[in-house]
């Protein structure tokens, strides 16, 4: 390897100060940094530093989406053979699904990747590690059925709107991948929106398949002796296999338990903040059993207990991958706690009772975004506030 | 007595402890004074190489104010002086005479107010013993000091113990406390771990019982909450333990001798104990059998000065670290899941499986700069009511009310070094801290 990196390092006078190509230097840093961990010296300040970099970071987050992503491919074929009545091999299975997935996931990194190099490039900045969660949420977020244009319009909405005219990774306001979704969703809705979206189809649909998410299901307003819950099951959709994921939904945020998973090693590895998600599950919880309270009937959305809620839409995914991002989030840590209660409380406010949003998630976690400057305010004056308090004593 | 029990902070596990044996004491055939040392002075020299100094000989002063004084402790010959870009000094270098007997007439030392101290210190260059806050920088002897705090706790990697300084100097430190009494209008209050018991036996001072992890011994930590600096005129100073020994001696014996306990630690040297000499000693004298490719720090790994091998130890430290430099690229290094990487993150399997173990640093950056993402995390290793990420903001925009409303007057560049250790954007919080304390001093 050692050869390698010297080949390498020949070029760096190319791409240095003064070198013939020192304006295209971050896609030569982000190449070397890709290879190496380089043996670079601590110069000022503390001579030591711990081996965490940014790379590092993302890289952790990203594996924590992999379980999802993976999920979302099997789901993907496991949905269309099921709406064609066809029983198929894992493998058959896994194809389709690869087949439905991978050109999503590879559109959204080629486009993305290519924004942030542009942006890196001309502001001369180095290539922010961000991009790849972005580029790896942004296909977990919309349904198989995406157009391909569609798709590469709401990538360079997210990652140009919604992140690089304000300076990139760090200095965003809102998550780069939920403003695409967004865009999706207000710019586009027929596509990210109804029955017939979240599964892939083929020629013919079986008539006992249900193409409607559960949230959809709830939101009809039908009653049923049984409750809401066998409204449900009455569809097919029980807790488990809700929590499973093997339901109709948008890529990724369709199995609870791969989320779980990921969102474990999140929490374990500090990469998330447990403040945001602990709050955002209390949030969520403590909205649901008012609305338990008052549910007028029995099989009322409102009648919904909160883990059926949980497993539902993309409460979970949301709650793991989109509210606990370090840039859009609060940046206190008192401010964690509000800015997650009350993502929990809307999501699930939004999503029962505005039938038009069933999705009240995405709504709820960019509605807070733009609330948490405000709530990191409120903490950061209560902090001067303390000290003005002693400094007039 | 007052106890704190701090919670947040990080200690950083390093190898290279010394064993708790102390060298007879040996005087260095050179040593420097480096201005650098006194942050906020101006030298103007006073002697020429070639000269003889003698014990209590003069050797620059401050432009600003002339009485401050760099005082030579040693007799000797001035061989050196070592210039900076601008011709800015760098170093006044000595040669070590071997023979220390001819003594500069005795200081006064009977008077005990408070103008005859401070002219007694400034005589001898001890005055440099403090450091004030606000602005962590040489202390003006025109001020009359809220209070004076002593930090006999050192928590930083591999430092110096504040009990080995202490052994065999009591009585110097007691008369220390008691001329450090007669200049401050407050107190003086004294700092230490609750398990340092000789500490806990002086007078003419206030006591308190710190605990708690890295930076838990930080000066600055302890004022945050006995009773915080308020603004940029609530004047305090600061002194190490082995600073009032010095003027304690000096007091006693009306002789002006700084004879120190310098530490040599670190995992790239590998003969370590405690060395009895004198302040500003050449490093050579202390550290021998040097391994190649190692850095020399003088001080602590998070806030020390590095220093060449025939460098010299600083005015203010009794600590000389030495780790090995970085020198292999590590290929696919965010692959490696990380046996051997020490962290204070979890996204290592080092520190998820073995958060205990002592491993091997050496001076590598670990990454590029990048934006701040993470925010509040800063907070968990600075157990000061301070936003640390909010602050470093409000420098780099140099908005000085900002700056003011967020506690800088409360902090140094050391009480943040801890997050400049975990910053996974690799941000520079000492240096930022410094330009905001020198913006505010400039523009105020």
């Amino acid at each position: 390897m050692k050869s390698l990196y010297n080949f390498i390092q020949k070029f760096s006078s190319l791409f240095g100060k003064g070198g013939k190509l020192e304006s295209l230097y971050p896609i030569y840093e982000m190449g070397e940094g890709f290879l190496f961990v380089l043996p670079q010296k601590t110069k000022t300040g503390a001579h030591i530093r711990d081996s965490i970099d940014m790379k590092r970071f993302m890289i952790t987050a990203y594996i924590a989406m992999v379980p999802a992503f993976f999920f979302g491919i099997f789901n993907a074929g496991y949905q269309h053979f099921l709406s064609l009545g066809q029983s198929a091999t894992i493998l058959t299975i896994l194809l389709k699904g690869l087949l439905i997935v991978l050109p999503i996931y590879l559109i959204v990194l080629v486009v993305g990747g290519v924004w942030e190099v542009l942006f890196a490039v001309l502001r001369k900045h180095e290539i922010n590690e961000g991009f790849l969660i972005s580029s790896f949420l942004i296909p977990l977020i919309v349904p198989p059925t995406i157009p391909f244009w569609q798709l590469i319009a709401a990538t360079t909405f997210g990652i140009v709107i919604g992140k690089e005219i304000f300076g990139g990774v760090g200095m965003n306001i809102f998550n780069p991948a939920l403003v695409a979704r967004a865009f999706l969703f207000f710019s586009f809705p027929r596509s990210i929106s109804g029955n017939s979206v979240w599964t892939v189809f083929g020629e013919k649909t079986i008539d006992t398949y249900t193409a409607a998410t559960p949230l959809a299901v709830v939101s009809d307003t039908v009653t049923n002796s049984g409750g809401i819950i066998q409204i449900l099951a009455d569809k097919g959709y029980t807790w488990f296999n809700m929590f499973l994921g093997t339901i109709p939904g948008s890529i990724g945020e369709t199995s609870t338990l791969a989320i779980l998973l990921g969102l474990l090693l999140l929490l374990i590895t500090k990469t998330a903040s447990w403040r945001i998600v602990i709050s955002v599950i209390a949030g969520g919880f403590a909205m649901t059993t008012i609305l338990n309270l008052i549910a007028p009937d029995s099989s009322h959305i409102f009648a919904l207990p909160f883990h059926y809620h949980f497993v539902m839409g993309g409460f979970a995914f949301g709650t793991a991958f989109m509210a606990t991002d370090p840039v859009s989030s609060s940046s206190t840590r008192q401010g964690k706690y509000f800015y997650g209660f009350l993502i929990g409380a809307v999501a699930i406010l939004v999503r029962t009772v505005n039938p038009a949003y069933p999705e009240g998630m995405m709504l709820a976690i960019l509605l807070m975004n733009t609330f948490a400057p405000l709530i990191d305010h409120f903490v950061v004056q209560k902090n001067k506030k303390r000290r003005l308090k002693y400094a007039s004593q | 007595m007052k106890k704190f029990k701090l919670r947040r902070g990080y200690d950083i596990k390093l190898p290279g402890e010394t064993v708790r044996t102390i060298e007879p004491f040996t005087l260095p055939n050179r040593i420097a004074f480096k201005p650098t040392d006194f942050i906020g002075m101006k030298p103007r020299l006073l002697i020429e190489p070639g000269d003889k100094v003698k014990i209590g000989t003069p050797l620059a002063c401050d432009k600003n104010n002339e009485k401050i004084k760099i005082v030579s402790h040693v007799n000797g010959e001035v061989t050196e002086i070592v210039r900076g870009d601008r011709r800015v000094i760098q170093m006044i270098v000595i040669n070590v005479d071997t023979d220390q007997h001819e003594k500069e007439p005795e200081f006064a030392i009977n008077d005990l107010n408070k103008n005859s101290i401070i002219d007694t210190l400034l005589e001898s260059g001890l005055f440099f013993n403090f450091v004030q806050r606000p602005f962590n920088k040489m202390a003006n002897p025109a001020d009359t000091p809220r209070d004076i705090f002593i930090s006999a706790m050192d928590t930083a990697p591999l430092a110096a113990e504040s009990s080995l300084i202490l052994q065999g100097n009591e009585s110097s430190f007691q008369k220390g406390l008691d001329v450090l009494s007669h200049l401050t209008s407050g107190k003086v209050r004294l700092s230490f771990k609750p398990e340092e018991t000789a500490f806990s036996e002086f007078k003419n001072c206030e006591l308190y019982n710190f605990s708690g992890p890295h930076p838990t011994g930080n000066v600055g930590v302890h004022i945050h909450h006995i009773a915080p600096i308020r603004n940029a005129h609530d004047i305090v100073w600061t002194c190490s333990v082995q600073s009032v020994i010095h003027i304690g001696r000096l007091y006693e014996t009306g002789i002006l001798n700084q004879e120190i306990l310098v530490k040599v630690a670190g995992s790239a040297v590998d003969r370590r104990y405690y060395h009895r000499t004198v302040v500003g000693a050449q490093v050579s004298h202390l550290v021998k059998d040097l391994n190649e490719n190692s850095r020399i720090i003088s001080g602590n790994v998070l806030t020390g000065k590095q220093i060449e091998s025939d460098g010299f130890v600083g005015y203010h430290d009794n600590l000389v670290t030495v780790i090995p430099e970085t020198t292999e690229p590590e290929f696919l290094g965010w692959l490696n899941p990380g046996f051997a990487k020490p962290s204070w993150w979890k996204t290592f399997a080092s520190a998820l499986l073995f958060p205990n173990k002592v491993r091997t640093v050496d001076t590598n950056m670990a990454g590029g700069h990048r934006a701040l993402v993470i925010n509040d995390i800063y907070e968990e290793v600075v157990p000061m009511s301070i936003l640390p990420s909010h602050l470093i903001k409000s420098i780099l925009v140099e908005d000085i009310e900002e700056m003011e409303a967020l506690g800088i007057y409360e902090i140094a560049e050391e009480d943040l070094a801890l997050c400049e250790y975990i910053c996974p954007s690799k941000t520079e919080f000492q240096q930022i801290i410094r330009q905001g304390l020198d913006l505010i001093e400039k523009e105020g």
